[in-house]
């Protein structure tokens, strides 16, 4: 059954572990029918596709083992990246994230940044103050501290950031703080170092661009100096070409200096405008950095974008200066040129005419002496007389047509001229306005700087007054606290005396009364112990007495039959003894009759049995009394004696009634009680015995009586002595 | 006491006794001497004796009984 189950498992393992098509029974199978070398081979291919599936399958699984059999093993990442797809890369931070998560860990301080005002505003008011007035800042951190105080509603950099501390100061607890504070500075720090990177990357573009745009600008402006001078030159080369009236050799020296002059005047032209393009590109590049270095809105760079401006402003300003002298000088030459080129077209004319008229002439009529015949000459002069007339009668038109032509000519210039004006105004309008911006930007920095200069002293003097409030605060502070913490500690004091006293009072009361209560224990101990010897001593006494007692009583039973007992003398002098001083005992044992003392007593059998011959004779005399005593009597009182029969025992009867008192009836009463062991009662009812017979028993009675006495007190004694015996068991 | 009782009984007839014959006795010797033998002092005599004794008897019977008085004169 097991071995079934295992076969079993081990078919269902090896089936799942195959993930390919192949069952296990079909391997088995297969590998049944075929031979031992191939199923060695077959073996072998099924453990190697079974190595590489598991590998990885667990290299789905496991990552790193994925990583590691990638690194290890040659083209296994294509195999790998085949089955399982790419390896999932753990994700890396950004920077920033990890500037951001790196700043605080903490809640607390990612809620400060939250509440932080915007981070563009924040950035340059922490950049401010830390290109500026870092050390201001620190100190007004410093100084501000721990102690929390009212938020400025200012937004400078040093509010902002003691808002921020403010926020985060009863916000958090001192750890936290220090915590928010220092990530907070972290942040900031990372924040300068990024917007000092920034300020040095936008100040470096902007140094380079400055740099390359004046570089331009000057290369544009001597381009255009040069230009100019080119213009200037040829301009004035053409006015002495035109005006001066010079040699032929020198005035062809002065058309190829002319020209030299043309061909400078054109290249420099041509460098000039190509140096100006260039320094219009570079301002423009120039132009574009400060507007981006505006937009990145740092404002420690403004004076930096605010000094490339105006230098920009002035480079533009000269350039177009020089631009506009250029233009000048051009219009200048132009004009010059026109009229050399009208001067030239009418030479050419001329010279066209005068080579239509004498065609052999060659060019230069100026340098005409003698090469020229009077038919040329005439023709020429004709067509000179001709063409002065032309020239008169065109200037007498031009003299007619003058003022309208000067009108045109006014009219065009004023056009031309209001178009450079509207070109100058245009252009000193944007300088002016460029200017007026730049100073208002530069009058704004100032401002800017004034207002900070003055914030910072204000602040300074705020921060001053604001510290010497806190100090003051502290001072009172500390005082209240130093007075509080001083209550405090002496009211804990005081409290811990009073505890301490009352606990060292305590323990003097506990060690008193324990003291008191060993002491009370020990009297009582003590007292106990006396009271025991006293106890004892009482119970000795008590057994002592006692002991007499029961000596005493001893000796009273020491009475034979008619023999009284010892004389209780010495018993009684031992109970005496033992009960000296005890004055119930002493009374007791001096209230024993003298006669017990000496002589002792009967017993009361001795006086019972004395009774019985006592009887008849009290019989035989009842009759005699003081009255009848004579002998006669006697006789009579014989026979009733021997006549009268009575019960000789008789229980007397709980009352005595007259009847009662007749001496028989006495006698058989007494007789009775003595048979019952009442002798007290017998010797009460013998005492009612009257006459002779009462004197015959007077004896008996005295005996009685001194019996009854003496066992009185001995029981007395006895009943005293057990008493006091058991009294001193109990405790008192 | 009841010996005194019994001896005084004793002592009473002894007594009376002895009275009696001491009478006899006398009465004897008188009837001898004084009255011719005759019987009558012998009767006499121990009647006398007898009387005497039983006299002396009662009288020792009645002794505690007897009251004995004093007069006291008035000073």
């Amino acid at each position: 059954m097991l071995r079934a189950c295992l076969r079993g498992a081990n078919a269902t393992a090896r089936v799942s572990l195959l993930p390919a098509p192949l069952s296990i029974h079909s391997c088995l199978l297969v590998l049944f029918h075929f031979s031992s070398a191939s199923k060695v081979v077959v073996a072998g291919l099924l453990t190697v596709s079974g190595g590489i599936g598991g590998t990885v399958l667990y290299a789905k699984w496991d990552h790193k083992f994925r990583a590691a059999v990638e690194k290890n093993v040659p083209y296994s990442d294509w195999l790998l990246g085949l089955a399982l797809g790419p390896a999932a890369q753990d994700p890396g931070l950004p920077i920033k994230k990890r500037v951001r998560c790196s700043a605080h860990p903490s809640h607390m301080a990612l809620r400060v940044v939250t509440h932080m005002e915007a981070p563009e505003r924040l950035l340059p008011s922490v950049f401010v103050s830390h290109l500026e007035a870092s050390a201001e800042a620190t100190h007004i951190i410093s100084a501000i501290g721990e102690v929390p105080s009212v938020p400025a509603p200012c937004d400078t950099e040093a509010a902002a950031v003691k808002g921020i501390i403010t926020e985060t100061g009863p916000c958090c607890e001192a750890t936290v703080l220090t915590t928010a504070r220092s990530a907070v500075l972290l942040y900031y720090s990372k924040c300068l170092c990024l917007l000092c990177d920034c300020f040095a990357a936008v100040s470096a573009s902007l140094e380079d661009s400055l740099a390359s745009s004046a570089k331009a600008a000057l290369q544009a402006i001597g381009a255009q100096e040069a230009a100019l001078q080119a213009i200037m030159q040829h301009t004035d080369k053409l006015k002495e070409a035109m005006e001066a009236e010079v040699l032929p050799e020198e005035k062809s020296n002065q058309w190829k200096d002319l020209e030299a002059a043309l061909a400078d005047r054109t290249t420099a032209l041509n460098d000039a405008r190509a140096a100006l393009s260039k320094a219009n590109e570079s301002l423009d590049s120039l132009r574009s950095v400060i507007d981006e270095s505006k937009g990145l809105k740092i404002s420690s760079v403004r004076p930096l974008v605010l000094a490339a401006e105006e230098n920009l402003h002035n480079m533009v300003v000269d350039l177009d200066k020089m631009v506009m002298k250029v233009q000048s000088a051009e219009s200048e030459a132009k004009i010059v040129s026109q009229y050399s080129e009208l001067v030239n077209e009418a030479k050419r004319q001329f010279q066209r005419e005068v080579s239509s008229l004498t065609p052999e002439i060659q060019a230069n009529w100026k340098g005409l002496t003698g090469k020229l015949s009077t038919d040329d000459l005439n023709a020429l002069i004709a067509h000179a007389h001709r063409r002065i007339d032309q020239l008169n009668r065109e200037l007498a038109e031009q003299k007619v047509r003058e003022k309208i032509h000067i009108d045109a000519a006014l009219e065009q210039q004023k056009l031309e001229d209001q178009k450079a004006l509207d070109n100058a105004v245009n252009t000193a309008l944007q300088h002016v306005k460029e200017d007026a911006r730049l100073d208002q930007e530069r009058k704004l920095a100032e401002l800017r700087e004034v207002m900070e200069a003055e914030m910072r002293t204000q602040l300074r003097r705020q921060a001053a007054a604001h510290t010497d409030h806190v100090q003051d605060v502290l001072k009172v502070q500390e005082h209240e606290l130093k007075a509080e913490a001083e209550q405090v500690l002496s009211s804990k004091m005081l409290e811990q005396e009073t505890r301490y006293r009352q606990l060292t009072q305590e323990q003097l009361d506990n060690f008193t009364l324990d003291m008191n209560t060993a002491y009370a224990r020990l009297k009582g101990v003590e007292e106990a112990i006396d009271s025991h010897v006293v106890a004892e001593d009482e119970a000795r006494k008590a057994h002592q007495l006692w002991l007499s007692v029961e000596a005493l009583s001893y000796s009273l039973k020491t009475a034979e039959a008619d023999v009284p007992t010892v004389p209780l003398e010495n018993a009684a002098q031992a109970v005496r003894d033992s009960c000296r001083d005890n004055d119930f005992a002493l009374a007791l044992a001096s209230a024993l009759p003298e006669k017990s003392l000496q002589r002792g007593v009967y017993s009361e059998a001795s006086l019972r049995a004395r009774f019985n011959s006592l009887r008849s004779l009290a019989r035989r005399v009842a009759l005699i009394d003081e009255s009848r005593n004579s002998l006669y009597q006697y006789f009579l009182s014989y026979l009733q004696a021997a006549l009268l029969f009575e019960k000789s025992q008789e229980a007397p009867p709980s009352q005595l009634s007259s009847e009662d008192l007749d001496p028989f009836k006495l006698l058989s009463y007494a007789s009775y009680c003595l048979e019952h062991g009442d002798l007290e009662l017998a010797a009460k009812l013998v005492n009612q015995l009257r006459g002779e017979a009462r004197r015959v028993v007077e004896d008996w009675l005295i005996e009685a009586r001194l019996t009854l006495e003496t066992r009185q007190v001995v029981n007395l004694l006895s009943a005293y002595a057990n008493a006091v015996g058991l009294g001193t068991t109990q405790a008192p | 006491m009841a010996d005194e009782h019994a001896r005084k009984w004793d002592r009473c007839l002894a007594d009376t006794a002895v009275k009696t014959v001491t009478g006899l006795g006398v009465g004897i010797v008188f009837s001898l001497i004084v009255f011719k033998r005759r019987a009558w002092p012998l009767s006499f005599g121990s009647g006398l004796g007898l009387g005497m004794g039983y006299s002396n008897c009662q009288h020792d019977f009645r002794s505690p009984y007897l009251i004995h008085g004093r007069m006291v004169k008035d000073q």
